[in-house]
């Protein structure tokens, strides 16, 4: 007998009760109402696992290493109760034509009805073979694998926009996973990695509710990439107050102030770092001094440098005393709200572009 | 046909090939060909790199102070790594100097790195290797326990009950037909040598290792901002250090310090009564399993690592030894230098780059690549579709690096080779109660077994590490220096016109360095030579084998249809295929546009 989710808790020695306050937590982080906790409830307690062919092409494999530090639920929780990690040659013991054997039978038996996990992307180059498995293109293994797939999950920027390997000259000529899949539903979970609790969110997501998140338009589940990190920041209130971080290491940066002026990219990005935070919530790139780089954005890799501002507004300056930036406070949430408008115009109209 | 290499292997290619795509359990893309005589020994072996992504050219003409970045996502695994390797490459081409705290938090983090990855690498990807989780579930659960307690005396969860429980979460998760990860594993072939006890401890832990590595990594999430691909400056770290004044709470203050401090207690502990004790357990059942060793008791090369004064890389300041040893002579530890253009080379005569002499070798500084995927005239199949590789002509992602035209091992167990060779004493102390406790000759470290000891050793040798930069970045800010980052050359404007650096790491997995030429405040030319190029290099010139290659042969195996003892050796390297096979032209030119589909 397949042990479920509601199994694993309960030999960890936890209480139908607390089971229940799991999952209403966890409704509500998905942005569910109480009307939900039922429904996911059972679904942690009766189903079986989903299998799962995790496929790797050009990456680095952080996406891997990021599902792995998963908080809550614990990776191997998810890999030996919630999921079927049938075929993901990072971790699987079987290598070779046994490893590729799997695939075969994954496809036959559960037509349908297999998430397909996408890790990295393919390089249409050379034919493919810049990235070769069992002695083919990756683009091979992977278009058999979509093809009686569920649903596909594109892991992080490589799957989803194309990331490292396809900045400018991208001389493989990687593209993400959309671009040579098109016949099926693709969840984009973008990051550089995404965050670890927001993989294993949006794979518990779908085991439970045996649906598929709602999508923003690109393609982004709502629940975790409708907000800018600006927008949820707690080193906001610096920047409606003009309190930039100059030059690294000065007593603004030891104050802990905005750092908009070094570059950061918090106002065009959207994710949950600054709200879920990394590890269970110990940190996130802003928290820890360096200004986001904005690794879940389409092509961030060729927005210019990541210590350029995003945009040369001079009126941000730091007032001279408290009556002062007071004064000013008003003016400076004008300038930075006409700021987002104007980026987001810019970033529509090149997504737009590179959409065609 | 029987041929000698310059570096004393006979190789054989008359028996039967077999061929292993993909070589699973590594980080990245790799191949592997093997012939193997009627006894089942492989008598040659062919190791090919099947990835290639040219981020070196994506480099070119950006911002030196993101390069970082960029290099960082050469590999999630060793995240990190490349980053610091090229803040200071960086660092060194524009002469700039990081202060003393910058450096302690920059070792904390690499040494952070070393033993997550070090500990992922033997539960995660390396132990199936040696472990067959299904005999676990014919272990007695009391028996297990006793030996436990007698393996390592003060783990806390050791009773007949927790072994029960864990035995029958992996009862079930059998019985339920769906394998997940286990699925068309070898585990009825007799390389598995471990009684079911044994196997039911080791698969506990690998679940215990699972749950625990996350925390090891916190380190870097409180400096870095988050990990994989946590956040570095040139001239030092992004984090602010604030212990008592007005916006301590949003910098590193006294609480972050004893989160830190508190995760490098853990961290240790879990190394010292989990990982060590296993080690030493499983070789203990192992060592008579003594195949593998290679190049490791030939040739050996350490960049060494782990400055413990900020900005002198010299041999003498690095705590992770520096030097190689070449022809098996433990006697000389040779001195390297990694800007005379005759030490460091890559040759490609079998890789598929092209070179306008492709007789000679090039260093770094002045490296060219450019992708030319050809296969050799005895090759199978087609370009498209390969059956068989031949060796004869080209037949990898990854170049040929050679040290004064030496093929050389790098990683943990190169790292311990040239420590011991040196007379370090803490390495040497490492390594001889190693060889006690499992009693076996100082010559069984070269072999796949001192590969995997050596890096269970460096782990707990890192912890210790890391409390020692721990405590020196407590007192540095006790004595009044809060001075994280040195920002007089943050400017473009304050670089000279033209500039070249070098800066290097040791890896987990070995001897990394980037290169790097500034020219007009832009990157001219990026070059990195990585640990797994040098060890799943392809023959050069001469026809030297490369590591990968050099430690398969001679094996036996117990089943030809069934790769577990190639998956043993070779994962005993840690392979990392997406840093070796990413290396560019330096003068950017334009590559083949080839037909897209």
């Amino acid at each position: 007998m397949t042990e479920t989710f509601y199994d694993v808790l309960r030999r960890q020695g936890i209480s139908r009760r607390s089971f229940l306050k799991f999952c209403s937590l966890t409704a509500a982080s998905l942005g569910l109402g109480p009307e939900f906790v039922p429904t996911m409830a059972n679904a942690l307690e009766t189903k079986p696992r989903t299998p799962v062919l995790w496929l790797h092409g050009l990456e680095c494999t952080c996406c891997s290493e990021a599902f792995i530090r998963s908080a809550h639920p614990l990776a191997s929780d998810v890999i030996l109760s919630m999921i079927s990690l049938d075929y993901d040659d990072t971790i699987m013991a079987a290598a070779g034509h046994q490893a590729e054997a799997i695939v075969d039978e994954i496809i036959e038996k559960y037509k349908g009805n297999y998430i397909l996990a996408c890790e990295g992307n393919p390089p249409l180059n050379e034919d493919g073979m810049y990235c070769i498995i069992a002695g083919k293109p990756y683009l091979d293994q992977l278009k058999k694998a979509a093809s009686n797939c569920k649903a596909i999950i594109s892991w992080g920027s490589c799957a989803s926009w194309g990331c490292v390997q396809a900045a400018r000259p991208n001389p493989t000529q990687a593209v993400p996973i959309h671009k040579v899949i098109r016949d099926k539903p693709i969840i984009k979970v973008p990051g550089c990695p995404p965050i670890p609790e927001v993989m294993t969110a949006v794979i518990t997501y779908i085991a439970t509710f045996e649906k598929l998140p709602e999508l923003d338009r690109q393609g982004r589940p709502k629940m975790f990439y409708s907000q800018r990190i600006h927008d949820k920041c707690y080193r906001r209130p610096h920047f409606d107050a003009g309190q930039f971080v100059e030059q690294w290491d000065d007593d603004s940066a030891r104050k802990g102030y905005c750092l908009y002026k070094m570059g950061c990219k918090g106002p065009t990005t959207y994710n949950a770092c600054s709200t879920t935070r990394w590890y269970g919530g110990v940190s996130f790139p802003i928290q820890s001094g360096h200004g986001c780089i904005g690794c879940s954005e389409d092509g961030f890799w060729d927005n210019g440098s990541f210590y350029n501002r995003l945009t040369n507004i001079n009126q941000f300056g730091v007032e001279a005393n408290a009556d002062q930036i007071g004064l000013a406070t008003a003016g400076v949430v004008g300038a930075a709200v006409a700021a987002h408008a104007a980026v987001s115009a810019i970033k529509r109209a090149r997504e737009k572009g590179g959409n065609e | 046909m029987a041929i000698q290499t310059p570096n004393g292997f006979n190789l054989d290619t008359s028996g039967k090939r077999v061929v292993v795509d993909p070589l699973t359990r590594i980080e990245g893309h790799m191949r592997c060909e093997v012939n193997i005589d009627k006894d089942n020994f492989i008598r040659n072996a062919v190791s090919t790199g099947t990835m290639w992504r040219g981020l070196e050219v994506i480099l070119k003409g950006r911002d030196p102070r993101d390069a970082w970045a960029f290099t960082q996502r050469i590999c999630g695994v060793c995240t990190g790594t490349h980053a610091l390797t090229s803040v200071r490459a960086v660092e060194d081409a524009l002469d700039i100097k990081i202060p003393e705290n910058a450096n302690s938090i920059r070792n904390i983090m690499q040494l952070s790195l070393q033993i997550h990855d070090h500990l992922v690498h033997f539960y995660h990807l390396h132990a199936l290797d040696w472990v067959n989780p299904v005999t676990a579930l014919k272990a007695d659960p009391k028996a297990t326990s006793e030996l436990q307690k007698q393996v390592s005396p003060s783990h806390p969860k050791s009773s007949p009950g927790y072994f029960r429980d864990v035995q029958n979460r992996l009862k079930r998760f059998i019985e339920s037909g769906q394998l997940g990860p286990f699925k068309n594993g070898y585990w009825d072939n007799p390389a598995y040598l471990l009684p079911p006890e044994a196997n039911l401890m080791a698969t506990t832990h690998y679940l215990e290792a699972l749950d625990f590595q996350s925390q090891i990594m916190k380190t870097r999430v409180i400096f870095g901002g988050k990990d994989p691909h946590p956040n570095w400056i040139v001239g030092g770290v992004p984090c602010a250090i604030n212990v008592d004044g007005v916006g301590a709470v949003g910098a590193i203050n006294m609480e972050r310090l004893n989160y830190v401090s508190s995760i490098i207690d853990q961290t240790t502990e879990f190394i010292e009564k989990v990982y060590i004790p296993d080690i030493i357990a499983i070789g203990g059942f192992y060592k008579g399993w003594l195949y593998g060793g290679g190049l490791s008791g030939k040739s050996v090369l350490a960049y060494g690592d782990i400055p413990e004064n900020a900005n002198d890389f010299s041999a003498s300041n690095l705590l992770f030894p520096q030097g190689a040893v070449i022809n098996g002579n433990l006697k000389e530890v040779h001195p390297i230098d990694f800007r005379d253009p005759e030490q460091i080379q890559e040759f490609v005569p079998h890789s598929w780059y092209k070179y306008p002499d492709e007789k000679k070798g090039l260093h770094p500084w002045d490296g060219i690549t450019e992708p030319n995927y050809v296969l050799g005239p005895n090759a199978k199949g087609t370009k498209t579709n390969i059956e068989e590789l031949d060796e004869g002509g080209k037949y990898s992602w990854i170049k040929a690096p050679r040290w004064k035209g030496h093929a050389m091992e790098v990683g943990p167990l190169a790292r311990y080779v040239v420590g011991y060779a040196a007379g370090h004493k803490e390495i040497t102390e490492q390594i001889n109660f190693t060889l006690k406790a499992l009693d076996v000759p100082v010559e069984a470290l070269f072999s796949t077994l001192g590969r995997t000891a050596a890096r269970a050793l460096e782990a707990q040798r890192s912890c210790y590490l890391q409390r020692h930069f721990m405590d020196k970045l407590i007192a540095n800010i006790k004595a009044g220096d809060s001075s994280t980052a040195n920002v007089d050359k943050w400017e473009p404007e304050s670089w000279p016109a033209e500039a070249k650096g070098v800066g290097f790491t040791e890896a987990p997995r070995g001897a990394l360095a980037h290169w790097i030429k500034i020219k007009d405040t832009k990157i001219d030319n990026y070059q990195c030579v990585v640990p797994t190029t040098w060890n799943g290099s392809p023959r050069d010139n001469e026809g030297n084998i490369g590591a990968f290659e050099a430690s398969l042969m001679n094996t036996k195996v117990e089943r030809p249809e069934e790769p577990v003892e190639i998956l043993r050796t070779i994962h005993s390297f840690d392979p990392c295929l997406a840093c070796s096979t990413h290396v560019m032209s330096e003068d950017g030119r334009e590559l083949a546009r080839v037909k897209v589909r």
